[in-house]
């Protein structure tokens, strides 16, 4: 996770305590993802662990304050200069496996499901959107970080209206020339191991 | 207390007659209020645009009712009904349609002109009109000098101009990128909520994320709405 890159990259600036460092995080993410003070310590406990930080006698009003190390520091260089890669397993989407174990069931109006999910997702992004609204336009350093990070959640529930719209579409299709049919339970015992044959892995890489 | 601006009340629409007969919206039911921005979103041919030349008194329904600031508009003279257009109606198209030999002002102007005010009398409100769209120092520019964010920005200010409250906005940010639609969402927003009222189609989620209410036609009947939560606190910031 990049909260252990996010924290350093905070050090990297200046040595913390851990209230202040959370503080730290929060105005720059726009306190999108709130962390609790257990997780930054176990965070800050295994930075030091790993020689990443380190630990100062505690101050007059008892900080402790946690400072970068050299090799932390190039972390933080290396962090900048790497594009996240997301694991190309297909993630576990709980909408994709939802769809697609509804449409191999009898008797679910698919179309309504689609219709209720595009409206709860239509919700959360009016939602993300007023709240956009509220915070202008990004003038100050801070709002900007919160202006990124609300435009990314605004565009991952676009992109999820835009795949049901595209899902719905499929399916008239498929319905039309008798494709989506409902899958009952296939009686030929299961056998051990992988598959014989189904869909080419996310990944891509032919099945051995 | 909400203003009722606009209702559609069992609103048909066929085209042609006999075989070419099409049914571009049947049974439709909608009300905007003052303050309040409702987007229509569907598929092309769905009768999106039907809908808003019917609002605006462009087309008249095979049948049904359609009352704008409590005027019945089969009950007016077809003059009656004009100004009732240049009155109370603004028009926002996807390719702007702004008129290329005329400054941006003159456009903003010209349903004022046509209302019969005198260019001297015009001017004012034209100004406030820009100013809102934050474009007054492009009042004496031609369309062609701006950007197409601008332009229809300037449309805005025209749909609005001499405080016309109903906005009626086809595909607005059709021919925009993002950043720039977006642009245009704040102004249209922002003349919504000084006390305008308005429908918004597109086909963008992110773009009718912006409005109060968002409803769905299909095949020319509405399906159901998506109306805005209450803000929770989503997170923290949504408070700002
Ligand atoms: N002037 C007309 N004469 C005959 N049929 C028309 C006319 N205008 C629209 N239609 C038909 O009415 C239906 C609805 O059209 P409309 O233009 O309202 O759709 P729309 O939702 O705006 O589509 P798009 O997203 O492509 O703009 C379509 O079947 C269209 O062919
Ligand atoms: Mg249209």
């Amino acid at each position: 996770m990049s909260i252990r890159q996010s924290f350093l990259a905070i050090l990297d600036q200046g040595a913390c305590y851990g209230y202040q460092l959370r503080a730290e995080f929060d105005r720059r993410t726009g306190s999108t993802w709130p962390l609790n003070i257990g997780q930054i310590y176990s965070t800050l406990d295994r930075l030091e662990r790993d020689g990443l930080v380190e630990r100062t006698e505690a101050d007059d009003s008892d900080h402790v304050y946690y400072a970068i190390t050299p090799t932390g520091h190039d972390e933080v260089a290396q962090w900048l200069v790497s594009p996240v890669v997301r694991s190309t397993a297909a993630p576990r989407d709980e909408l994709a496996m939802k769809l697609a174990i509804a449409i191999t069931l009898p008797g679910v109006d698919i179309t309504a499901l689609i219709q209720a999910q595009r409206q709860a997702t239509l919700r959360n992004l009016q939602e993300l959107t007023r709240a956009k609204r509220a915070g202008g336009d990004g003038g100050a350093g801070d709002d900007l970080s919160w202006q990124l990070v609300i435009d990314s959640l605004i565009f991952q529930a676009e992109a999820e209206v835009r795949w049901l719209d595209h899902s719905e579409t499929r399916l008239v299709r498929a319905k039309a020339s008798g494709l989506a049919e409902p899958m009952p339970i296939d009686e030929t015992r299961a056998r051990r191991g992988r598959p014989a044959r189904g869909g080419v892995p996310i990944d891509g890489k032919a099945r051995a | 207390m909400t203003e009722e601006l606009l209702r559609l009340d069992g609103v048909s629409m066929q085209y042609g007659t006999g075989e070419t007969r099409v049914t571009a919206l049947s049974g439709i039911d909608l009300t905007v209020s003052r303050g309040e921005l409702v987007a229509v979103m569907g598929a092309s041919g769905s009768g999106k645009s039907t809908l808003l030349t019917v609002a605006g008194g462009l087309t008249t329904p095979t049948s049904g009712e359609v009352i704008v600031e409590g005027n019945w508009l089969s009950q007016l003279s077809p003059r009656q009904l004009a100004t009732l257009r240049r009155r109370s109606l603004g028009f926002v198209f996807q390719d702007f349609n702004l008129i290329p030999s005329l400054t941006v002002l003159e456009n903003v102007t010209l349903p004022l002109e046509l209302d019969g005010f005198p260019g001297k009398r015009a001017k004012r409100p034209g100004l406030d009109a820009l100013a809102s769209v934050e474009l007054l120092d492009k009042a004496d520019r031609y369309p062609v000098d701006l950007s197409g964010g601008q332009q229809q920005r300037v449309a805005i200010a025209r749909a609005v101009v001499g405080g016309r409250s109903l906005i009626l906005a086809d595909e607005p940010t059709g021919a925009l990128d993002s950043t720039t639609g977006e642009v245009v969402l704040r102004m249209l927003r922002s003349r919504v909520d000084a006390g305008a009222g308005g429908i918004l189609v597109t086909h963008d989620a992110r773009h009718a994320a912006w409005a109060d209410r968002i409803v769905f036609i299909r095949d020319g009947r509405l399906v159901d709405e998506a109306q805005t939560p209450p803000v929770t606190t989503l997170f923290e910031g949504a408070d700002r």
